[in-house]
Parts: C-alpha cells; sequence; structure tokens
C-alpha cells in the first residue's frame, strides 16, 4: 500500500505550467520530503493533492485519510483554539470530535485552547495547525511549509512532535519544506523539485552528500 | 411619558423586524460574500402565503410557519442560483451575485402579482391593546418583540454552541482553511441562503398585522435591513441586530414626535453617513 502515488502529473494555470510529469511516491509509514525553491511547484502539488485544483493529465491515487497542515497554517481566526481543533474532525463525524486525546498528544495546546486562533503566535499556530490535522485521524500528513517565518527554536520543537508522530504512530508524512536541512533531517526519503519537474530524488543521507543538493539547497545561505 | 414608553415599544417591535432582515443579510454575507437583494422578497412571499393559508382555514401559528418555511425554501432556490446547482459550479463572483438577487427580487414581484394582485394585504395578528407603565401598544407588538427575541437567542447559540454553526463561522473565516479540513463550502452557503430566507420569512409574517404587505414592501424592508446590516460591516450579527432596533425606534420616534412621512429616509440617511464614514475609515 502506498499514502500517496503520483505518476505523471502536469498542472497548467492558464497556460503556464507549474507542474510537469511528476513521479512521487510515499509508501505508508514513510516520511518524504519535497524540497524546492519558491515557485518550484510545491504548493501546486500539494493543491492537487487535496483536489483543489485539476490536473491537465497524470494521475493521482492519495489515502483517503490524508490530511493536510496548509501554508501559511490557515487558521480560522475568530474561533477559539478547541474550535479549530474540533473542525479538523468536520469528515468524522460529531462523535469523534472530542479534542481530549489530541491535548494529551499536544500538551502545549492546553493553556491555549480557549483562546482566539487570530490572536496566537505563528508557532502556538502552526502548532495548533497539526494539531487540527491530526484530529482527522489520519495515516498521512501533507505538511506544507513547516518552518516558514518561525524562529529556529520554535521549528526544532514542531519538528520534534513531526519526528514523533512518524516514528512511534507509524504516521506517514509528507513534508514540503524549503528548509532543505530540516527536511533532510526529518525526513527518509527526499525529492527536489524544480521549475515543476522533479530533478532528483532518493534516501535523505545520499541527497545530503550530493553536490547539486549542497550547492543548491544547503549552502552557506541555507544554514 | 407615556408617549415615549409607547414609541419605544412599538419601535422595538418594528425594529426587530428590520433586525431579523439584517441577521438574514448577514447569515448570507458572512458565508458566501454575497450581499442579497432578495432578502426583502422572502418576507413579502411569506407574508402572502401566510394571508392565503389564513384565509383558507388554516389556523394561526400553522399558516405562519407556513409562510416561513417559503421564505426558506425561496432562499434556497435564491442559493442554488447564486452558487450554481452543483458541487463543483464555480458560482457567481459576489459583485454578479448582487446583481442576480436584485433580479430575482424583481422577479419575485412578477410572481407575486400574478398570485397574489397589487393590492395591499394584510391578516390580523394578536388582537387588542395592552397597557405598559401607562403607555397603551398594540398587542401584536410585544408579541413581535416576544417571538424576535428568543430567535436571537437561538441563533446566537446555534452559532456558539454546535458544530454545525461553527462551520458556517468557519466558512467566514476562512473560506481556504474551511475545504482543508473538509468542509463543503457551498453546502454551507445554501444553509446559510435558507437560514436567511427564514429570518427574512420570518419578518414579513410576523410584522404583517401591523404594516400591510403588497408586492414591493421589500423596498423598505431591504432599505432597513441593509442600513441596520451595513452598521455591523455585514458581517457582525449583534451589531445588526442593534442596528435594527435602533433604527426602528428612531423612525417611530421620528413620526411620532414629527411626521410620519420620513420614516425611510431615516434609514437611508443613517446608512449613507454609516457607508461614507467606513469608506473613509478603509482609506
Amino acid at each position: 500500500m502506498t499514502a500517496v502515488e503520483v505518476t505523471g502529473l502536469t498542472v497548467r494555470y492558464d497556460g503556464a505550467t507549474a507542474l510537469d510529469g511528476v513521479d512521487l511516491t510515499v509508501a505508508d509509514h514513510q516520511a518524504v520530503a519535497l524540497i524546492g525553491a519558491n515557485g518550484a511547484g510545491k504548493s501546486t502539488l500539494v493543491k492537487a493533492l487535496s483536489g483543489l485544483v485539476r490536473p491537465a493529465s497524470g494521475t493521482i491515487t492519495v489515502n483517503d485519510r490524508l490530511a493536510q497542515v496548509p501554508e501559511g497554517r490557515e487558521m480560522f481566526p475568530d474561533l477559539t483554539v478547541d474550535d479549530n481543533l474540533r473542525l479538523g474532525a468536520w469528515r468524522r463525524g460529531r462523535r469523534n470530535r472530542d479534542t481530549q486525546r489530541l491535548y494529551e498528544l499536544l500538551p502545549d495546546l492546553v493553556p491555549l485552547r480557549n483562546r482566539k486562533a487570530g490572536a496566537l503566535s505563528g508557532g502556538q499556530q502552526q502548532m495548533v495547525a497539526i494539531g487540527r490535522a491530526l484530529m482527522a485521524d489520519p495515516e498521512i500528513l501533507v505538511v506544507d511549509e513547516l518552518s516558514l517565518g518561525l524562529a529556529p527554536l520554535i521549528v526544532g520543537t514542531l519538528a520534534a512532535h513531526l519526528r514523533a508522530l512518524h516514528t512511534d504512530r507509524g504516521l506517514a508524512v509528507l513534508l514540503i519544506e524549503q528548509n532543505a536541512r530540516l527536511a533532510l533531517d526529518l525526513c527518509d526519503h527526499a525529492y527536489v523539485l524544480e521549475a515543476g519537474r522533479i530533478v532528483l530524488h532518493g534516501p535523505s543521507a545520499e541527497l545530503a552528500r550530493d553536490p547539486r543538493v549542497t550547492d543548491a539547497y544547503l549552502g552557506a545561505g541555507h544554514e | 411619558m407615556s408617549d415615549l414608553v409607547g414609541y419605544l415599544l412599538t419601535g422595538l417591535g418594528i425594529g426587530s423586524g428590520f433586525a431579523l432582515v439584517a441577521s438574514g443579510l448577514v447569515a448570507i454575507h458572512r458565508v458566501t460574500r454575497v450581499v442579497n437583494f432578495a432578502q426583502g422578497a422572502f418576507a413579502v412571499l411569506a407574508a402572502m402565503l401566510t394571508s392565503t393559508l389564513l384565509a383558507a382555514g388554516l389556523p394561526h401559528g400553522l399558516a405562519e410557519v407556513g409562510g416561513v418555511a417559503l421564505g426558506a425554501a425561496a432562499g434556497l432556490l435564491t442559493g442554488l442560483i447564486v452558487l450554481g446547482p452543483r458541487r463543483d459550479s464555480p458560482g457567481t463572483t459576489p459583485g454578479t451575485a448582487l446583481i442576480v438577487t436584485l433580479g430575482l427580487g424583481v422577479l419575485a414581484y412578477a410572481i407575486e402579482v400574478l398570485i397574489w394582485g397589487d393590492q395591499p394585504r394584510s391578516f390580523p395578528g394578536v388582537p387588542g391593546v395592552a397597557e405598559i407603565a401607562s403607555a397603551r401598544v398594540p398587542a401584536h407588538y410585544l408579541l413581535i418583540i416576544g417571538v424576535a427575541a428568543p430567535v436571537f437567542l437561538l441563533m446566537a447559540l446555534f452559532f456558539a454552541r454546535t458544530d454545525l454553526g461553527k462551520a458556517l463561522s468557519a466558512c467566514a473565516s476562512n473560506r481556504y482553511a474551511a475545504r482543508v479540513v473538509g468542509i463543503d463550502v457551498r453546502r454551507m452557503g445554501l444553509l446559510a441562503f435558507a437560514l436567511g430566507g427564514a429570518l427574512g420569512g420570518l419578518a414579513g409574517v410576523l410584522t404583517t398585522p401591523v404594516q400591510q404587505v403588497t408586492f414591493d414592501s421589500d423596498v423598505t424592508l431591504i432599505v432597513n435591513g441593509f442600513a441596520a446590516a451595513v452598521l455591523g460591516g455585514l458581517t457582525r450579527p449583534v451589531v445588526a441586530l442593534g442596528g435594527g432596533l435602533l433604527l426602528g425606534v428612531t423612525q417611530t420616534l421620528a413620526a411620532g414626535y414629527g411626521g410620519g412621512a420620513y420614516q425611510v429616509e431615516v434609514a437611508l440617511v443613517l446608512m449613507l453617513t454609516v457607508m461614507i464614514v467606513q469608506a473613509a475609515r478603509a482609506r
């Protein structure tokens, strides 16, 4: 079984090609990183996975239980943290919307439960976004830009949570990330997307040594 | 003094009607971003049907429920036309939708004149006059307040306490995130339209016994309802409620101490002032 299977995916916006024949696989319980610069097409891939954009060609097979941590965190700002979390389980019906188990999993959220999500810091919101996705009881978590705009210390905490979810609970992860060092560190396998095409893929340890990756993505500017 | 109490109660009764229309506008706008100018037509349709049902011998209560149900159905139909018939329909932009609802309001005129004619209609409400603090107020105004108040309370509880209410608020708060968590934004929009239709319908059946209804009564309702809703930027239900009550009281006071001919103008001046102030602040 695979959690995500994408073959020959091509997506065009008004004639401009955003994704061009992308193949990508996330096996069950696997953590996979998708690395790429701004505008490489990472977000388009996420949208295609969630059915928010329609592909021009290619096939996408995703596990029903895919939940998304969207880029920019996308809170419901006027609702409380608890309501944000409950709505994460919207598809699962009323009986499965109890947030108690999630607070045991992410205790950092307990003191925030009655605050408006819009009033939280970026790091807190990212934690809520992860919690909201977990409320869907997913088998694969698609995380779109975990670290964007967040301080390194907070990113470390979030990454630790994500790693624990993957290793302890067998959650499959597709991490879309600009910070290649973080992504390669967190995931077993990685793909490199450039201008809508997969130019490299393989085990993270190999990619981390590949000069094409070290030069472009792990250089001094990315420390 | 007794005059003042009388005007206040009457104003609150009329204002409750405006507030119901305004709440319908806000419910629809929050979830769909559509300004629904067919909102007044829901009230007229509901009132017309209620008068027919009462004339056919249906008891009070049942006839009014029938009217409100027609309002909700008209709201749902408006939603289907505006948002598109299928799950993946692209729908119209909010700007286009505004014109579509305006057109549907005019279409409603034709249907109403065809079925009910162009003469004013009414039906009896609660008979008699109540005496409160030595003020004499037609008892029906107290019924309007007595029905509208719990409806507003129930609405507030629905949005604050139920998951469905929160899902509606979620669509208003962040549409993209609503889609991410799997909320069917279009279906929520249809629900908002049906709710808006029911609220408009309720306004119609409640106020018709004290203000006759004609096919074009929707103009007064929509002008006042919109003025109340625009106070809260079309997104804040509590402000819309307060705005509706304020308008009702102001108009009754103006009519009581001044002349009755300028009631709609009060709403228009208020609405224009609010919009100019808000536009200036948005700069």
